[in-house]
């Protein structure tokens, strides 16, 4: 790269500006570490909205209690996990990947996966094997199930989210639809369900509200009873993981979580307690 | 003494230049160290022109990506320019000063409102509208034009007022003066005249239009496929980008900062060529 100063370039001037801006970085960095004993999760972001309640809940009953809660998704809570950015990794996949075997998991909640439509979508129940052939886009219209002639409307998650991963884990593998609609978190899946008649989509059980309705899968609805009794089948559950036992505020904060009061909180908000 | 307080600020300010073209150079050698193993590996040819991504499975495959983010530029130019322009014309030409005072503020209020509002807008407004009326899911490239003309209409307008307003009195005075109507000596004369500078709005316009991320991930769909019209969905390469980074590991990573080096070069290509294009008029005027 050339450039045309008008004045001749001093070196020295060039090395004193590059020395201040790596003191000015080396001082930012002295300032973030002195920091006390915290815990810090991160993982999942459909258990994020859970954790932070949950941290709060601890850090205002315990007054050392210092748990921050980062999201990032469910592959960002194992990596962290294992690199040590943080103590606490969340991670909702039915299946934990092979570089997670590292990592102590611990359940605290399961989480169905509601698959919803449209309010006004006459669409009741459908089968596991129906919902999988929409996904992979070999059932593209409505009319396909007794309903108008309009086109269905995927709606999936980007590759990598603990949510997709564990859909289409449950459902048997398959190559999503490259038409599917892709949306980056659950409330954002809600919001487009929400917003288009043709809409299919799935979210977190814990999400589902007035705006979309969840079907049947299977002949099973989606409720706690149906999930604790097993026969709903799109359930998966919510992994804390540490490196190697955990020790100190992290112990305090899982036991928490795993105790009465930690689960009476996870129930209440709409999730389901880990046994 | 006077001397030596100059060449330290001199210096300083050589520094702060510096400085710029010091984090271009960071940023690009970080974005090919990190992609270009992979463009090797899986041979840019695959990766720039095979239309499967699955990452999941080895498959990367950006052009619909490519030509998706061409899409939605082009589509937001093609809205925001025109309106831009001929607000500018307006506004510097024919309106009262009254207006001027009223619509500049509020063009750069626009320009100051963060993208994911944009973004909310367009899904919860924008995209069931083109549902309702056009059909096709509504989260569309369509859908993404529109949000991104509205976006770039402030800086495309208030360059070109500053352009239009920056040709001397005399030459509209002069058309006038030659029996030309007030329209006739906009076109005729001021237009021709403040080209470069409508270009230069235009660009600018462009470049944001490109490297626009959020709005265009909650209104564009994300479907990993090539658009068959502007009613489909799709995904441009910053999408395919913010999306997948948090999640990526690995080859699946590197994927994405080659799409950045994509990206880098598509950027590079079209300032280029809009460059050119300005230096060119520059040299015909002459």
């Amino acid at each position: 790269m050339r450039m045309n100063p008008p004045f001749p370039a001093p070196r020295r001037a060039i090395r004193a500006a590059l020395l201040a801006l790596a003191c000015a970085l080396a001082l930012a960095c002295g300032s973030c570490a002195g920091r006390g004993a915290s815990v810090t999760m991160a993982g999942s972001t459909a258990f994020q909205p859970f954790a932070e309640k949950l941290a709060d809940e601890y850090n205002a009953s315990h007054p050392e209690g210092n748990v921050t809660v980062q999201g990032g998704g469910s592959a960002v809570g194992i990596s962290a996990a294992i690199n040590g950015a943080a103590q606490i990794g969340m991670a909702d996949l039915v299946e934990l990947p092979p570089d997670a075997s590292v990592l102590t998991p611990f359940v605290v909640a399961r989480d169905g996966i509601a698959v919803v439509v449209h309010p006004s979508n006459r669409i009741k129940d459908l089968p596991m094997a129906r919902i999988r052939e929409v996904y992979i886009g070999a059932i593209r219209n409505w009319k396909e199930f007794g309903g108008p002639d309009a086109p269905i409307n995927v709606v999936s998650r980007e590759s990598g989210s603990g949510t997709r991963s564990s859909f289409e884990t449950i459902l048997g593998r398959f190559d999503l639809s490259t038409s599917a609609i892709i949306q980056d978190s659950n409330g954002t899946v809600r919001e487009t369900v929400a917003n288009d008649a043709n809409a299919i989509g799935y979210v977190s059980y814990g999400l589902v509200n007035e705006k979309i309705k969840a079907i049947r899968v299977d002949g099973q609805a989606c409720t706690t009873e149906l999930i604790l009794a097993g026969k709903y089948v799109l359930v998966r559950p919510i992994y804390l993981l540490t490196l190697g036992e955990p020790t100190g505020a992290a112990k305090g904060f899982i036991d928490y979580v795993l105790g009465p009061s930690g689960q009476a909180s996870i129930k209440a908000d709409g999730l389901l307690p880990a046994k | 003494m006077r001397a030596t307080s100059d060449k330290v600020v001199e210096r300083a300010l050589l520094a702060v230049a510096c400085t710029a073209v010091f984090c271009l150079l960071v940023i690009a050698a970080f974005i090919f160290k990190e992609g270009f193993p992979f463009l090797l590996k899986v041979g840019p040819g695959n990766f720039l022109f095979s239309s499967d991504w699955r990452p999941d499975s080895g498959h990367y495959g950006i052009f619909p990506m490519i030509v998706s983010s061409l899409w939605v530029t082009f589509g937001g130019l093609a809205i925001g320019a025109p309106l831009g322009i001929a607000g500018a014309i307006f506004l510097s030409e024919f309106g009262p000063p009254s207006a001027m005072r009223v619509v500049k503020p509020a063009i750069e209020l626009l320009a100051g409102i963060p993208s994911v509002v944009f973004g909310f807008i367009g899904v919860m407004v924008l995209a069931p509208f083109i549902r309702r009326v056009a059909g096709g899911p509504g989260l569309s490239v369509l859908a993404a034009a529109i949000v991104l003309g509205v976006m770039i209409l402030p800086t495309i307008m208030s360059i070109s007022i500053d352009s239009l307003r920056s040709v001397p009195q005399s030459y509209r005075e002069g058309a006038l003066a030659l029996g030309a109507t007030r329209w006739q000596a906009v076109r005729m004369v001021v237009l021709k005249a403040a080209r470069p500078g409508l270009l230069a709005g235009m660009i600018l316009g462009m470049g944001r239009a490109i490297g626009e991320t959020m709005a265009v991930i909650m209104v564009a769909g994300n479907a990993v496929k090539m658009p068959a019209s502007a009613l489909d969905s799709a995904r441009t390469l910053t999408a395919n980008i913010a999306l997948e980074m948090g999640y990526a590991t690995g080859m699946h990573r590197q994927a994405l900062f080659a799409t950045g080096i994509v990206l880098f070069v598509v950027i590079m290509i079209l300032n280029g060529a809009a460059t050119a294009a300005l230096r060119r008029r520059g040299a015909a005027k002459r």
